[in-house]
Parts: structure tokens; C-alpha cells; sequence
């Protein structure tokens, strides 16, 4: 009898504690833990893959080391998670994540139906097709009958019906869930196409054993805006998530790289970046629990935009991507943050 | 003398032992019941918390908006998410009747190939049921797949037989019958060669029970069938027409297809569970005693018919109990589908359906809960036939 009322009274205990967690705000239980915990992709070359140590590398795993070098002052107080296109969004909204940084495309649905909140874009991509050169197809308008590899659960499976079906054009899908198991299907002959966004077909033609024997189709068929995720409803974490990629963004506006952030930060007299860096006091800082000095660590330990471009994804990397649609607002592209002020 | 009848001795109830027993079931019975209500409010304190609703209306307002590469019914992505869910369960339905099939046709062979007298026989059908038991089922799937797409040719090197059949990395593809409105012809035809047949089964028992000589049933039986049928196809004017598979742009177009999962995912689970039914055959082979075998053969009876009308049967009684179980594990192991790309019920509702809309819990919920319904009526099915066959004693 005793044991059962004292086992009675641990579940209801153990109900109302974990009633009382859920609603605390995520940047408290984050700076609690000490650490962040950021869901990334299974392995995308250039986005999230492990070098030849099992150190994860990445465009989306430096913005988790920036997130959590402007929470801690320390970019390698991260633990990283896997997710698959399925698990993705159930990981981040039963709190095994805090931050989901995997590719992940702004949609209505997923921001309204699915309860999510996009921190902003770091990546403006499109859909593709990807094709072996010897198969002779010039343009995706011949690619009726077709067989296309399509990773399941993704925004690039229903562009690929809506293309087909309003081009009147039919095709073959084989389901796939991760990018490894479509090289294996692409190279096997299993499809004739893979397709998915452009960033992602170049970096499964990098790993492929001779890039120029496949061709990227000249069509983009969809608007592809990636960008870092996190839960609705909790909008001091989603403001620190959005004004760490803004940072990013700001700083190579302004011209602030690695090497030269810490003299900017002691000697600049432009008033915008005395404000990001810290020598100014910027209003608002204190109340999200950020160190005066947080965009020194971010872009001293991870970099500005520009160098995480360029060190993941750039013209020295296996994918070679052109900056495009993803270069400075100055320059013709889309990046755009808003003022520091 | 006798002693005064005894005073009934009262003993505190918690030593009375009928008591005791009825009081722990009562309590174990509550303390079900607390879990079960605790792990229901927390799930309902979650959903609160993450602002989550529950329900089913998803599934008929929202447009899928996917294909699916195996469809039995009509079914576009403009369709709801239950007929996308209805897709998966007749692609899932379809590999659980293929397989059972084949894996109880290999494992009854197997099963018998193991008691051979023959060593090299009895020992190869060993290995084999050594190697299927003991790989696991998502392995043998990977493997059968892998070979399938990396051996077969591209389509347009397929290879070809008799110019209708063809075999690629993409499919085998064979020409699909079309049938014509003056087929009903040749069914009447079939049908009563069968009733024919069955007619002709039942002289023969009479007889044999009369004079103990039995008439030959098969071959008669089958020319009747074979005839009935030609003539009704001759006099309907050859009323069937085949649909040719033929090669335009990247794939063949036309006929009847099957996509190299389909049939590594059968292959894969029909050979995995023949190891288990082989087994399962052996010992209840084994398990009708020897003696029955003496006094058939002392009877007279030849080696294939002591089997088939003294062993086997006898046999069935030990060998059905478990071989439901490996059905129901060929049909659940049927999950493993989306591993290759196959769209059963879980890569249709419990995969893009949940990623897509969300919801996970309702998914989930159904997809066990339409598992559970299947399994159930398998394993009903199965005991009707126990039943049947259990020994009655007086």
C-alpha cells in the first residue's frame, strides 16, 4: 500500500515537472545545459558531413557553432543530432533539438500548419535536375517517362509532381531517404534523374567518381529559401537565432572578417559596427542575456558570411558554387540585414 | 469420548490466502489502469504545451500531393492522403499474399529436403536454413536489391525473351492480357471444366470405397479442363489481346510491370521466412512417431503416399501454431519496405503523409492500429483451422 501511494504521488510529480519544463523559454534551458543542442543533416557535403577525423563540417554546422558562440563565447559547445527529412521537424518540435539547421526550405505550411518559426535565410536555393550527360537530354521539358530519383517528405517531391503534371508529362518515382542512397540509385542506372536543390546536386555530382560525365538541367523549377528553425511560440530564442545569422550577414557588409574583427572591435568609429561589436552599447542586448563582446566570439570563431560561404561551399571547395542569388544586397543578391541599432 | 466441535479459527485477512490473491489482482488491475491514465495525461499535457491539436480530419481534406511508384488503384497526387494510405495497404497486403506464398511453397520444400536420405542434399537444405535464420531480414532486403540494380542491364540494353519480356534494372516487364467483353465465354468454360473436375473426384472416391480400385483423376481431369477452355477460346474468336511492353524515351511503356523492389522485398522476405518454416515442417515432420511410418509401409503404402496421406497430416496439427507466427512476421517484416523505396503503408501514411502534414501521433496511431487489424484476422483465419485439426478426446 505504501508503495503504491509513494509511486502515485512520483508520477504526479513527474507529470507536473515535466508540464512546468515544457514552458520554460528554450534560451533558458540552453544557457542552463550549456550547451546547444542543433539537429543538422545525416551527411550533405558542404552542408553537414564529417571529415576525415569524424569532426562534423559544414555551412549549416558553422551556424550552429555560431549560435552557440554567441550564447557561450565558445563555438565547440554544440551537440549535434542527424535527422532525416522524417525526423527532422518531430525532433525539433519535442525538444530533442533546440535549433534545426539542416537545409530546410520556408514554406506556409511549414511555418503555419507545422508550428515552426524560420530565423530567417541563409541559403537561396532552387530545384533542380541532375542527369548523365550521355543520356543526351538537353532541357527538363524532355524528360516525359522519365524515372527521378526524389528524396520522400521533402518540398522537391511535390514541385516534382506540380511540374509534371501542369507540363502534362509523366514520370517514374523512386523514393529514396537520404542523399547517400540516391548516389547509389543515380549511379546504378536505377533513375535517370535525381533531382533536388541545386546546392545538394552539386554536392552529390563532388561525390560522384567523374563530376563532368552528369549535367545540372538548366531549369530551376522552384524557389528554395533554406534557413535555420526553431519552435513557434518562443521568441526570445527566435530572436537570438535570427540576429546571429544577421551578424553574419551584417559583418560582411561591413567588411568584418576573422582576422580583423578584434582591431575593428578596439579601434572602428563607424557607429553600426562599434554597436554589433560591442564598444557601443547596444539596446536590447542585456535583456536577450547576450555578452557585450558576443560578435567578436561569433565572427572570430566561425567567421562573417562570406568566409562560411566560402570555406563550405566555395570556388576552392569540391562544389564550387558561384555566391548568385546568395552574394551581398551591394552586389546584386539577397542578403540583406537589417540594421544593428 | 469425542472433543467439542472446534471453534472456527479467525485469521487476520491478510493471511487468508483467497483473499489475498483477489486483493493483489485487484491492485495489479488499478495499477494498469494508473499507467495507462498517466501516460495518456501526458500526452495530452504535451500537445497543451505545444499547442498541437489531435485529429483525423487531415487525412481527407489535404491533397497528398506525392506520387507513388506502385499504384493497384487509380490514384493521383491530387488525391487525399487516405487513398495514398489506401495505396500503401494494397502494396502492403500484395507483398504479405506473394510472399506467404512462396515462402510457405520453399519452406515446405526445404523442410522436407532436410529428412532426405541423400547427405548432400539434406546438408545443403541445412545451410540454407542456417544462413536465412541467421542474417537479419533488413540485410537479405539491402542484398537483393543491390544485386537486382547493379547486375541487371540499363532499359535500353535490356535483356529480352520472345520479344515481349523484358528484364532491367527498372522493372521486368511482361505483356498484360486485355481482355474482351466475350472473355465471360471462356471463364464459363474454365469454371465448368473445374466443376468437371471436382465431379469426377468424388466418382473416384465412391468407387474406390465400393471396389478399392481408384480411377485416375488427374490426367482426365486436366484434358477436360484444357478442352473445355481451348474450345471456348476458339469459339469466342480469341478474345484476349496483349498489351506489349516497348521501349519509348528512357523506360518501356505498356504491359505489365514489376519494379525491382516489389520483387526484392518478396524475394528477400519469402526467402528469410522459408528458413523458419523449413524448421518449423522438420520438426513436425519428426514429431509424428515412428511407428506410423512402420505400419504404413508394413501396409503396404509406397514411400510418397505414406508421406502424403499418413505423415503429413498428422504433421499439420504441430507445424500450423507456428507457421501463423512466421506469417505475421513476413507481413510485419513487410514494414522494412522503405528502406528500398517501396511504398508500403508505412512509407505512404507512417512516412511522407506524417512528414508532410505533421501529424505524428495520428499516423502512428493508425498505422499500428491497421497492423493490429490484419494480424488479428491472420491469426484468426488460422485458428478456425486449428480447431478443426485439434485431437478430440473423450
Amino acid at each position: 500500500m505504501k508503495r503504491l501511494v509513494s509511486r502515485a504521488t512520483g508520477f504526479v510529480c513527474l507529470a507536473l515537472w515535466t508540464a512546468g519544463a515544457a514552458t520554460a523559454g528554450t534560451l533558458d534551458t540552453v544557457r542552463e545545459r550549456g550547451h546547444l543542442k542543433c539537429g543538422i543533416n545525416t551527411g550533405l557535403v558542404g552542408f553537414a558531413a564529417p571529415d576525415d577525423k569524424g569532426v562534423w563540417r559544414g555551412f549549416d554546422v558553422d551556424f550552429c557553432r555560431a549560435v552557440a558562440a554567441a550564447l557561450f563565447g565558445d563555438a565547440g559547445k554544440v551537440k549535434y543530432t542527424n535527422l532525416t527529412g522524417k525526423t527532422r521537424f518531430t525532433a525539433l518540435r519535442s525538444r530533442e533539438v533546440d535549433l534545426l539547421s539542416r537545409n530546410t526550405t520556408w514554406t506556409f505550411s511549414r511555418d503555419v500548419d507545422l508550428q515552426l518559426s524560420f530565423a530567417g535565410v541563409n541559403y537561396y536555393d532552387g530545384q533542380g535536375f541532375m542527369i548523365p550527360k550521355n543520356l543526351g537530354v538537353k532541357s527538363a521539358h524532355e524528360l516525359n517517362g522519365a524515372s527521378v530519383c526524389i528524396q520522400t517528405g521533402t518540398t522537391t517531391e511535390l514541385n516534382l509532381a506540380d511540374y509534371f503534371r501542369t507540363h502534362k508529362m509523366t514520370y517514374k518515382a523512386v523514393p529514396i531517404e537520404t542523399a547517400s542512397e540516391a548516389l547509389t540509385n543515380y549511379l546504378a542506372g536505377r533513375c535517370d534523374v535525381y533531382t533536388t536543390d541545386a546546392s545538394g546536386l552539386a554536392a552529390i555530382r563532388a561525390a560522384t567518381d567523374k563530376p563532368d560525365a552528369h549535367m545540372v538541367l538548366p531549369e530551376i523549377i522552384s524557389k528554395e529559401p533554406l534557413g535555420p528553425v526553431v519552435r513557434q511560440g518562443d521568441d526570445q530564442w527566435a530572436d537570438t537565432v535570427r540576429w546571429t545569422l544577421n551578424a553574419l550577414i551584417a559583418a560582411e557588409e561591413f567588411d568584418i572578417t576573422s582576422a580583423n574583427v578584434k582591431k575593428l572591435a578596439a579601434a572602428s568609429n563607424a557607429p553600426e559596427i562599434r554597436r554589433l561589436l560591442g564598444s557601443d552599447e547596444l539596446q536590447g542586448r542585456a535583456a536577450l542575456g547576450l555578452a557585450p563582446d558576443w560578435a567578436v566570439n561569433v565572427i572570430g570563431q566561425v567567421g562573417n558570411f562570406g568566409e562560411i560561404f566560402e570555406r563550405n561551399l566555395g570556388k576552392d571547395t569540391p562544389l564550387g558554387l558561384a555566391r548568385g542569388l546568395n552574394a551581398q544586397w551591394k552586389n546584386g543578391g539577397l542578403l540583406y540585414a537589417p540594421p544593428f541599432r | 469420548m469425542t472433543d467439542a466441535p472446534l471453534q472456527p479459527h479467525r485469521i487476520s485477512f491478510w493471511r487468508d490466502e483467497k483473499l489475498r490473491a483477489a486483493g493483489l489482482q485487484v491492485l495489479v488491475v488499478l495499477a494498469f489502469f494508473a499507467v495507462i491514465t498517466w501516460l495518456i495525461g501526458n500526452v495530452a499535457a504535451n500537445f497543451a504545451a505545444l499547442d498541437k491539436t489531435f485529429g483525423f480530419s487531415f487525412l481527407w481534406k489535404l491533397p497528398a500531393g506525392y506520387d507513388i511508384n506502385q499504384t493497384l488503384i487509380a490514384y493521383t497526387n491530387q488525391n487525399t492522403h487516405l487513398l495514398a494510405a489506401l495505396v500503401g495497404l494494397i502494396n502492403t497486403a500484395l507483398v504479405a499474399a506473394v510472399g506467404i506464398v512462396l515462402a510457405t511453397i520453399l519452406g515446405f520444400a526445404i523442410g522436407v529436403l532436410r529428412l532426405s536420405n541423400n547427405w548432400v542434399v539434406s546438408r545443403l537444405a541445412y545451410g540454407y536454413v542456417e544462413f536465412t535464420r541467421n542474417t537479419p531480414v533488413l540485410l537479405l532486403i539491402l542484398l537483393c536489391h543491390g544485386i537486382i540494380i547493379n547486375t541487371l542491364p540499363h532499359p535500353r540494353q535490356a535483356l529480352e525473351f520472345g520479344g515481349s519480356v523484358f528484364l532491367s534494372n527498372r522493372g521486368f516487364y511482361v505483356p498484360a492480357p486485355i481482355f474482351e467483353p466475350a472473355f465471360w465465354i471462356v471463364a464459363v468454360a474454365f469454371a465448368a471444366g473445374i466443376a468437371a473436375t471436382a465431379g469426377l473426384y468424388r466418382r473416384a472416391r465412391r468407387i474406390q470405397s465400393k471396389t478399392g480400385r481408384r480411377p485416375r483423376v488427374f490426367v482426365p481431369g486436366f484434358a477436360i479442363i484444357c478442352a473445355l477452355t481451348a474450345v471456348a477460346y476458339v469459339a469466342a474468336g480469341d478474345p484476349v489481346a496483349f498489351d506489349r511492353p516497348a521501349l519509348r524515351g528512357f523506360n518501356f511503356h505498356g504491359g505489365l510491370t514489376l519494379i525491382p523492389e516489389f520483387v526484392a522485398l518478396t524475394g528477400a522476405l519469402a526467402i528469410y521466412t522459408s528458413g523458419f518454416i523449413a524448421e518449423n515442417v522438420r520438426s513436425g515432420i519428426q514429431a509424428v512417431d515412428r511407428g506410423q511410418t512402420d505400419a504404413a509401409r508394413a501396409l503396404g503404402l509406397p514411400q510418397r503416399r505414406t508421406m502424403k496421406l499418413v505423415i503429413l497430416p498428422q504433421a499439420m496439427r504441430v507445424i500450423v501454431p507456428p507457421l501463423t507466427s512466421s506469417y505475421l512476421d513476413l507481413m510485419k517484416n513487410s514494414s522494412l519496405a522503405i528502406a528500398i523505396g517501396y511504398m508500403d503503408l508505412v512509407a505512404t501514411l507512417g512516412g511522407i503523409t506524417l512528414t508532410q502534414t505533421g501529424r505524428e501521433m495520428e499516423a502512428m496511431l493508425l498505422v499500428m492500429l491497421i497492423y493490429l487489424a490484419i494480424s488479428l484476422s491472420m491469426a484468426g483465419v488460422m485458428n478456425i483451422y486449428n480447431a478443426r485439426t485439434r485431437l478430440v478426446e473423450r
